[in-house]
């Protein structure tokens, strides 16, 4: 087996982009589960235990160097496809097929990426570079020392624009996944008449719902709602 | 359908070779015929441009019944015209109306070179072809040619892979230049076939090599090509070509 071969050519480096954006889809869904604890009562505690897990957790931290590493190999692999692709047509066409043929997400991931990634910037600034690095107030739960990154939370999304941006985030992430999604089964090879109906849906679904959970978050924390669980807990 | 005649303005790309530089020329046809093929419509206005004294338009075309893959050309943006599994020459005129402006460019990708005018050269399909597009057979009696038993559904989805022309649609309708949906098809319709079967690594891993040194782009699964492809091949070949190459890379010698 030729590993350089495999990588070097252009099925290898797809199939880069796709295991990777699907250990990021992975990661999407865990985020979101923890997260998703500030939308229901008790969700300050319930929040900040779960945050303390995951940044406490020895296996959480070592999958944390591998998400960080998954995230710049399919960002710097994104860029130089993107280059590399965009450099096989030296003279453009006068017209277009545009969207007749051709959806404008499957065409805009460099874009759409470009716009998550602006987001991950701010995203990290605001929250995961305090965390680390102890910027956060302490709270204290049956005894016990925690971040209060509710609280954090509290604070960033009570201003109007941060909340917009946040939004916005969500929705290019939507339309990102709503194509890549599916671009990974496919670039896996994982792509069959029996099942790329199932595939497809699948897809659309994950790209509504997880993006929508998350844009729910700021709105919640900003207007102040919580959907009353009573004794249920989502998590830890 | 009724018969009727219009007339045109068309702006067609002229360049003389692959090393000019090229520009659109515009050309005002009239009394074109609903009834005739876009080719023949170009010959109208070809004779006229020979009577005038100035040089035609160059551009490829053989059978001009649909099987050749020879009639390159993007028609308002569209490879081969704007119908649905349609080569150009199987493009009748009643697609458009009395007064329309039509833009006619040649296929653009690095890869495919224009030689003249509306002509470009494929040349960089034979040479992946000849990467692997192949069974190698062994010289002796010739062998019944149903001697092999194959399962009827493996032999129809070879045979719709099979049907790929050759034409080049992919790449043009790409925004990559990619030429994965005309690489896959050729490897599905071997490889699912007994007798390309013990081929399989080294052919998809060859013609992959190959489409890469000839410079076409990667796909990026936006699926233009199957929207485009006048021949409607599936880009579950695509998934099929991706499902083999792996293999062939993990598990080959």
């Amino acid at each position: 087996m030729n590993w350089k071969q495999l990588f070097s050519s252009s099925v290898g480096r797809k199939l880069v982009m796709a295991l990777t954006g699907i250990f990021l889809i992975v990661f999407l869904i865990v985020h979101c589960y923890v997260n998703a604890n500030v939308l229901f009562s008790n969700g300050e505690e319930n929040f900040n235990r779960a945050a303390h897990f995951m940044s406490t957790n020895l296996l959480v931290r070592i999958t944390e160097l591998g998400l960080f590493a998954g995230f710049l190999i399919h960002i710097v692999q994104g860029y130089l496809l993107e280059y590399h692709n965009r450099s096989r047509r030296s003279s453009k066409y006068a017209m277009t097929a545009g969207n007749l043929t051709s959806t404008w997400y499957s065409r805009s991931m460099a874009l759409l990426g470009t716009l998550i990634l602006l987001f991950l910037i701010v995203h990290l600034a605001h929250f995961w570079v305090p965390s680390r690095f102890g910027e956060l107030a302490e709270v204290s739960y049956a005894g016990k020392s925690y971040h209060n990154l509710y609280g954090r939370m509290k604070d960033i999304f009570s201003q109007e624009w941060v909340v917009g941006l946040y939004v916005a985030g969500c929705f290019s992430l939507s339309w990102h996944l709503l194509h890549g999604f599916q671009s990974a089964f496919q670039t896996m090879g994982w792509n069959h008449r029996r099942y790329s109906a199932a595939i497809g849906s699948a897809g659309i679904g994950f790209s509504i719902v997880v993006p929508t959970l998350f844009a729910l978050m700021p709105i919640f924390m900003y207007f102040g709602w919580e959907i009353d669980l009573g004794a249920v807990t989502l998590l830890f | 359908m009724e018969h009727y005649s219009m007339d045109l303005t068309l702006r067609v790309w002229r360049q003389r070779n692959c090393t000019e530089n090229g520009r659109f020329e515009t050309y005002q046809v009239s009394d074109i015929s609903s009834e005739m093929s876009f080719l023949e419509m170009i010959d109208v206005l070809n004779e006229r441009l020979l009577q005038e004294g100035k040089e035609p338009i160059a551009f490829d075309h053989d059978c001009r019944e649909g099987i050749c893959g020879s009639c390159s050309m993007v028609i308002n943006g569209r490879p081969h015209g704007p119908w649905k599994g349609t080569t150009t020459c199987q493009l009748h005129m009643r697609a458009f109306k009395h007064g329309d402006a039509i833009t006619i460019e040649p296929f653009r990708a690095d890869a495919f070179p224009v030689i003249k005018d509306l002509m470009v050269n494929r040349s960089a399909f034979d040479r992946i072809i000849q990467a692997g597009g192949y069974v190698s057979v062994n010289t002796g009696n010739a062998v019944d040619g149903n001697a092999i038993p194959i399962e009827k559904d493996k032999a129809d989805e070879a045979f719709a892979a099979a049907t790929c022309i050759g034409c080049g649609a992919c790449v043009a309708a790409c925004k990559n230049s990619s030429a994965m949906l005309f690489v896959s098809a050729k490897v599905s319709h071997l490889s699912l076939l007994p007798q390309g079967a013990p081929e399989k690594a080294s052919r998809v891993l060859g013609m992959v090599a190959q489409m890469d040194k000839e410079g076409f782009g990667s796909c990026t699964n936006t699926f233009a090509c199957e929207a485009e492809c006048p021949k409607e091949i599936s880009v579950l070949n695509i998934a099929r070509l991706n499902r083999e190459y792996l293999a062939a890379s993990l598990a080959g010698d």
